[in-house]
């Protein structure tokens, strides 16, 4: 044992967490958290990553115990999905949290992505934070298909042939890849056998990402609504048991909601059809993706193209990469930037006009304004929010964060 | 750091021995969550016990008119294999003719069987020890013998030799008439 730390810690207590410390530094990580200093501005829309977190956590834990249950076969996942709300003790209810629990998760990450547009988050010096994010936003979203597919349901499986098919629009390897992707040459059970294990995969990679997304975020501590760095102590106070507490209140407010829909409207964010076995013999007539696919559904069908659709709709997502630097603003928070304020806010808007116009049938005059979003979508990113955020007159900063505090 | 008087007053009171109304938020709080917490853990234990279609599972009828002297049949109720043995007049007395002090589990054959249908031996399958299903006709006692870890059984599916602790258990059954038995 070193002589010099074991001076006044006499209790065994102490010795023991010395000689673990010692070997394994788990301690001092802990204190880290519990010593780590956060700006002391932050409003509510900051509480949005600890909400993601709980409802990642509780989508691991009600997956796997619907993966206890459930039997990934063509002829048996509809009827053992059933099974489990029927017999299962609780089954109903672990299914339910399941399920509206990807519609909150996407919730929660579409509002924590839209703070960060709001309040520059990607900016200087947190890209590679912004980077992380979009790739968990990314293995979300296959995360999500794969899992909807696997009650077999008629959603399930035509929304399993429509996605698989966008890579048919790939030019020369396309048809191969698709029959790759489903193990035959139409989905069937080989198809679903490796969505189930990909469905219980992602998630997982999901926590890693999630972590590295921490240490990103650590790292320079988290921006805040006047998007001014810490200058001094002053600005910030430590995140326990302050934003602890301001997390588990946001818990409770947001469990509210959460379990508002599993228990009073639990069927309310999916879609009739897939309580109708999957039949691949007949589309249904009004086939439509889960709510949080819709924006970027409404991007793909509005070209009128195979593979231009293919890609406008992957490049309205990785086109995210690039924004801070299609971003050229000195100052990061929309509060002190008019124009960008004014034209972030739209684009929100737009975003939404555009997952509603998803989820119309595609006839005018859904089809002309469908086409009129995207264009301003990616019009706006690559040509208005250069201009204006390398022009706009800027409203005047507060010196320090604390200097907003009166 | 002081911000305001009333900070002060919070934080003063706080020293001192009497609970303010902080505490008792911090109190009812926790216990609020702490309760929560124990309710969700509930829905997720119950939901790997037995479900309703498994406890739905009934009774099996066991046709007993082709069975022969001296055979076993074994049927499967509940997942479990049940051995349904016609035995020998012979196979009778000689369970009988045990003294019960050197039984590990006593229980007379008496106990075992119906009264008056003495001939048939209805038991689990099951050995007591880790649950193989042990073999008919093997062993030093003219019943069973479990090839796990080498248990033997006597022709009442008595424990006579080896680790496993107790008899073969008796499932519930009853006779319908004199070729048919309803076990469960």
């Amino acid at each position: 044992m070193k002589s010099d730390s074991s001076m006044d810690k006499n209790s065994p207590i102490d010795r023991v967490i010395e000689w673990i410390e010692y070997r394994l530094p788990i301690f001092s990580f802990l204190k880290h958290f519990s010593e780590y200093r956060t700006p002391k501005n932050l409003n509510y829309l900051w509480n949005l990553g600890s909400i993601a977190g709980i409802i990642l956590i509780i989508q691991i834990l009600t997956g796997l115990f619907l993966a206890m249950q459930y039997t990934p076969h063509v002829k048996m996942a509809f009827d053992s999905v059933e099974n489990i709300m029927r017999n299962v003790n609780y089954g109903w209810l672990i299914r339910y949290t399941h399920a509206v629990g990807a519609s909150m998760f996407f919730a929660a990450i579409y509002l924590h992505i839209a703070k960060a547009l709001f309040y520059g988050s990607y900016k200087s010096p947190r890209e590679l934070l912004w980077f992380l994010g979009i790739i968990i936003f990314i293995v979300m979203m296959a995360t999500a298909f794969m899992g909807y597919v696997l009650p077999w349901g008629q959603m399930s499986f035509w929304g399993a042939k429509v996605i698989t098919n966008l890579f048919s629009a790939i030019p020369v390897f396309g048809e191969d890849i698709v029959i790759w992707l489903w193990g035959g040459f139409s989905v069937d059970n080989p198809t679903l056998n490796r969505f189930f294990a990909l469905h219980f995969l992602l998630p997982f990679l999901i926590v890693a990402t999630v972590m590295i997304h921490l240490v990103a975020l650590h790292k320079h501590g988290s921006n805040n609504p006047t998007g001014v760095q810490v200058k001094t102590e002053y600005d910030t106070i430590p995140f326990h048991p302050y934003y602890t507490v301001k997390d588990f209140f946001g818990f409770g407010v947001f469990f509210l909601i959460f379990f508002g829909f599993v228990f009073f409207s639990p069927n309310s964010l999916g879609h009739p059809d897939n309580y109708i076995p999957a039949n691949p013999l007949v589309t249904p007539p009004h086939i439509v993706p889960e709510w949080y696919f819709l924006p970027f559904y409404e991007i793909l069908r509005s070209i009128p193209d195979k593979l231009g659709g293919v890609i406008a709709m992957f490049g309205a997502i990785v086109i995210l990469f690039l924004l801070p630097w299609l971003d050229g603003s000195k100052i990061r928070s929309a509060n002190y930037r008019p124009l960008f304020r004014i034209f972030t806010l739209i684009f929100i808007i737009n975003f939404i006009v555009l997952g509603y116009i998803g989820g119309m049938p595609p006839e005018e005059p859904y089809i002309s304004v469908g086409q009129f979003c995207t264009t301003w979508y990616f019009l706006y990113l690559f040509v208005i929010l250069p201009i204006i955020s390398r022009k706009e007159k800027l409203k005047d900063l507060p010196k320090s964060i604390s200097a907003t505090f009166k | 750091m002081t911000d305001t008087k009333t900070n002060d007053t919070d934080i003063e009171s706080e020293d001192t021995e009497k609970p303010t109304r902080r505490d008792f938020v911090v109190l009812a709080a926790s216990a609020v969550a702490g309760v929560g917490a124990i309710t969700a853990a509930v829905p997720f234990i119950r939901s790997l016990s037995p479900d309703a279609s498994v406890l739905a599972v009934g009774s099996t009828e066991v046709d007993l008119s082709n069975i022969k002297e001296g055979e076993t049949i074994t049927v499967m109720w509940r997942g479990k294999p049940i051995f349904v043995t016609k035995r020998t007049p012979n196979q009778i007395e000689e369970v009988r003719s045990v003294n019960l002090a050197e039984l590990r589990d006593p229980q007379s054959d008496e106990e075992r069987v119906k009264k008056g249908k003495e001939q048939w031996l209805v038991t689990i399958g099951v050995c007591t020890h880790l649950g193989c299903v042990p073999v008919s006709g093997k062993g030093d006692y003219n019943g069973w013998f479990c090839p796990c870890h080498g248990s033997h059984y006597d022709s009442s599916g008595r424990i006579r030799k080896g680790p496993a602790p107790a008899n073969l258990p008796i499932p519930p059954y009853e006779f319908l008439s004199n070729n048919k038995i309803k076990i469960g």
